[in-house]
């Protein structure tokens, strides 16, 4: 990042309201479990009890502290869409650079590969993939969203490349007999990382509300806790109709807040990036 | 024309092998056994039984053929119409059960797609260059689109139905009445219709209204928008103008986004114990229903291919561009 767009982020509204509500989070996803010490599933306290100095955000039915649960569930929630998130990213990239940047029968071939996984319902694949998974794992549930969910951003950085391969310094860089590999990482990819960056950001959100999702149906990582398990729970033993606000309440906001930042800061980025967009 | 079209066609027709392939793919090269998961769930100890039940499984799958044997039966299957017995209702086909719950899923979806899209993209297009406007409503448009639906469903569900008592919180009728054609069991639909199809509305429609927003403040930049401003043109008709170039992006958006609004139906119906398909897949994984849960993906998958036809067919209609064989943004 250049000098002048420093200027501009630092002086962004959007962006800063959105990393002045991710920073926190993270820091409590990070350091947070070591504030909860101990399983976050272990039966602690006395059950269905409302939020309180002792428990902070409650107990769940079985006496479960919640706000252990949901600080070991913010840390997964980053993990999934970090790893699941740069997964897709890097598919994308290299189905994206190596389509635009060849053309001609590659590209075919490869638009043909995305648009089909593209119309293929993400959510539905997932559904059998992870229901004939016997253990499942936040680590292999991020690699398979990863490999569901690439197509659109392979299909955005596809366009972008198209627009610069055919630029006097690509074809400086061909002309002196640069390898292929390393135009696309020296020359194209420098001059589009800010779109790369917010792509990542978006599938990162993407991520992160497909495992909430899948966690949610009942397809969540065997052991351990994520958000989306809280809700499944909350959901399954009634918390609704026993009025456990501070059971499902929490979870779902944590997903929300941190999903929205990330967009938000997503336009502010574009307007730091995009002189046009730019208010001044 | 013919040209945008056989790719289309060629590209769903594909999508539906690889769907297919997948499907039958998952079972046998997965690791985990979906047979001895059955056997654990049935919960018989005897092994003469057990024996007979590895057998009687083994065989429904096919998996003592040679594969590509397996392969081919699968496929002669599915034009059949057989997609298998279901395990949960043992023994309705999993057809049937599937052709059940479909009227409520698509009860949910196509109003609320069809709505949050025209509402969204109105208002969007309303609040785009007004100032007290962009400043409350888009705040909100970003927070609706990052809610996780089931959450949202679950807020609705407890505020509008468990507390405020307005709206009853679980299934698709009451439990005391039968499916017919009474007024009493329409009003009983449509009253536990309202809370699923609110939630799924309000995700989506937050998601329209940001991205015209986005679309028509760069359709107002534009050339022809200025050289209309400085002809002298009225701010109303230069907006209807950059309307209708935006809507196009939108439509392809919803292409986009069909995947993500089913899924958001799944898991609502999950919440209201509404009995559409998300409903079925819910069963399927807890009683390790396999046949069910794959009959749905492949209905799903269909479905959305449809959906992504009947788009396509509209953008035509829309886009003189592509009639006209000049390309255009879809092509």
């Amino acid at each position: 990042m250049n000098r002048e767009a420093l200027h501009f982020a630092v002086r962004n509204g959007k962006l800063l309201v959105g990393l002045a509500v991710l920073l926190p989070l993270l820091a409590l996803a990070l350091l947070g479990p070591a504030l909860a010490e101990g399983d976050p599933n272990a039966y602690v306290g006395t059950p269905a009890q409302a939020p309180s100095g002792e428990y902070w955000f409650g107990t769940t039915m079985f006496g479960q502290d919640v706000f252990a649960q949901f600080v070991y569930g913010l840390r997964v929630t980053f993990l999934v869409g970090l790893l699941g998130g740069g997964l897709a990213a890097l598919i994308g990239m290299a189905v994206g650079f190596t389509a635009g940047y060849r053309g001609g029968l590659v590209d075919e071939v490869l638009n043909m590969l995305t648009n089909i996984v593209l119309v293929l319902p993400a959510l539905a694949v997932l559904l059998v993939v992870n229901a004939y998974l016997g253990v499942r794992s936040v680590s292999v549930q991020a690699l398979f969203i990863g490999l569901t969910s690439w197509p659109w951003a392979a299909r955005a950085i596809r366009a972008q490349t198209f627009s610069l391969r055919s630029r006097d310094f690509v074809d400086l860089a061909r002309l002196s007999g640069v390898r292929t590999w390393k135009i696309i990482t020296r020359e194209i990819a420098p001059n589009m990382s800010s779109y790369l960056f917010m792509t990542f950001i978006l599938l990162f959100g993407g991520s992160v509300l497909i495992a909430a999702s899948l966690d949610f149906i009942g397809l969540g990582p065997t052991q351990g806790v994520s958000l989306g398990l809280m809700l499944n729970n909350a959901a399954r033993w009634s918390a609704l109709h026993l009025g456990m606000w501070w059971w499902f309440i929490p979870p779902g906001a944590g997903i929300t807040v941190i999903v929205g930042a990330l967009y938000v800061m997503n336009v502010g980025l574009d307007e730091v990036f995009n002189p046009r967009l730019r208010e001044l | 024309m013919r040209r945008y079209f056989g790719r289309k066609l060629l590209v769903y027709g594909l999508t539906f092998l690889v769907a297919v392939t997948v499907n039958w793919m998952i079972p046998r090269f997965m690791p985990g056994d979906p047979v001895q998961s059955m056997i654990a769930r049935a919960n018989v100890s005897q092994p003469a039984a057990v024996e007979a039940m590895r057998a009687h499984y083994t065989s429904l799958f096919g998996f003592d053929l040679p594969l590509w044997k397996q392969y081919a039966n699968f496929w002669a299957a599915l034009f059949r119409g057989d997609l298998g017995i279901s395990v949960w209702l043992f023994p309705t086909p999993v057809t049937d059960v599937i052709v059940r719950a479909v009227p409520y899923t698509l009860a949910l979806l196509v109003p609320a797609i069809l709505l949050s899209w025209w509402a969204g993209n109105r208002f969007g297009a309303f609040a785009a260059r007004r100032r007290w406007l962009e400043n409350t409503a888009l705040p909100v448009g970003y927070v609706l689109t990052a809610t996780p639906y089931m959450w949202l469903a679950i807020l609705m569900a407890w505020g509008l139905g468990v507390v405020a008592g307005i709206f009853p919180v679980a299934g698709g009728y009451g439990f005391a009445l039968r499916p017919g054609w009474s007024a009493e069991f329409l009003g009983s639909l449509a009253l536990h219709w309202v809370l699923p199809f609110l939630s799924l509305f309000l995700v989506a429609f937050g998601g329209w209204a940001i991205g015209m927003r986005n679309m028509i403040i760069y359709e107002l930049e534009a050339d022809y928008a200025n050289y209309l401003a400085a002809l002298g043109a009225p701010r109303r008709l230069i907006r209807r103008y950059a309307f209708r170039n935006a809507v196009l992006p939108q439509i392809t958006g919803l292409a986009l986004q069909l995947g993500v609004l089913v899924a958001g139906a799944l898991v609502t119906e999950i919440v209201f114990s509404y009995p559409g398909l998300g409903h079925l897949i819910l069963q399927a994984i807890q009683n390790q229903d396999f046949f069910l849960l794959q009959g749905t993906f492949l209905f799903i998958v269909v479905g959305v291919l449809i959906a992504n036809f009947v788009i396509d067919v509209v953008y035509v209609l829309v886009d003189p561009r592509i009639r006209t064989g000049m390309g255009g943004e879809a092509a």
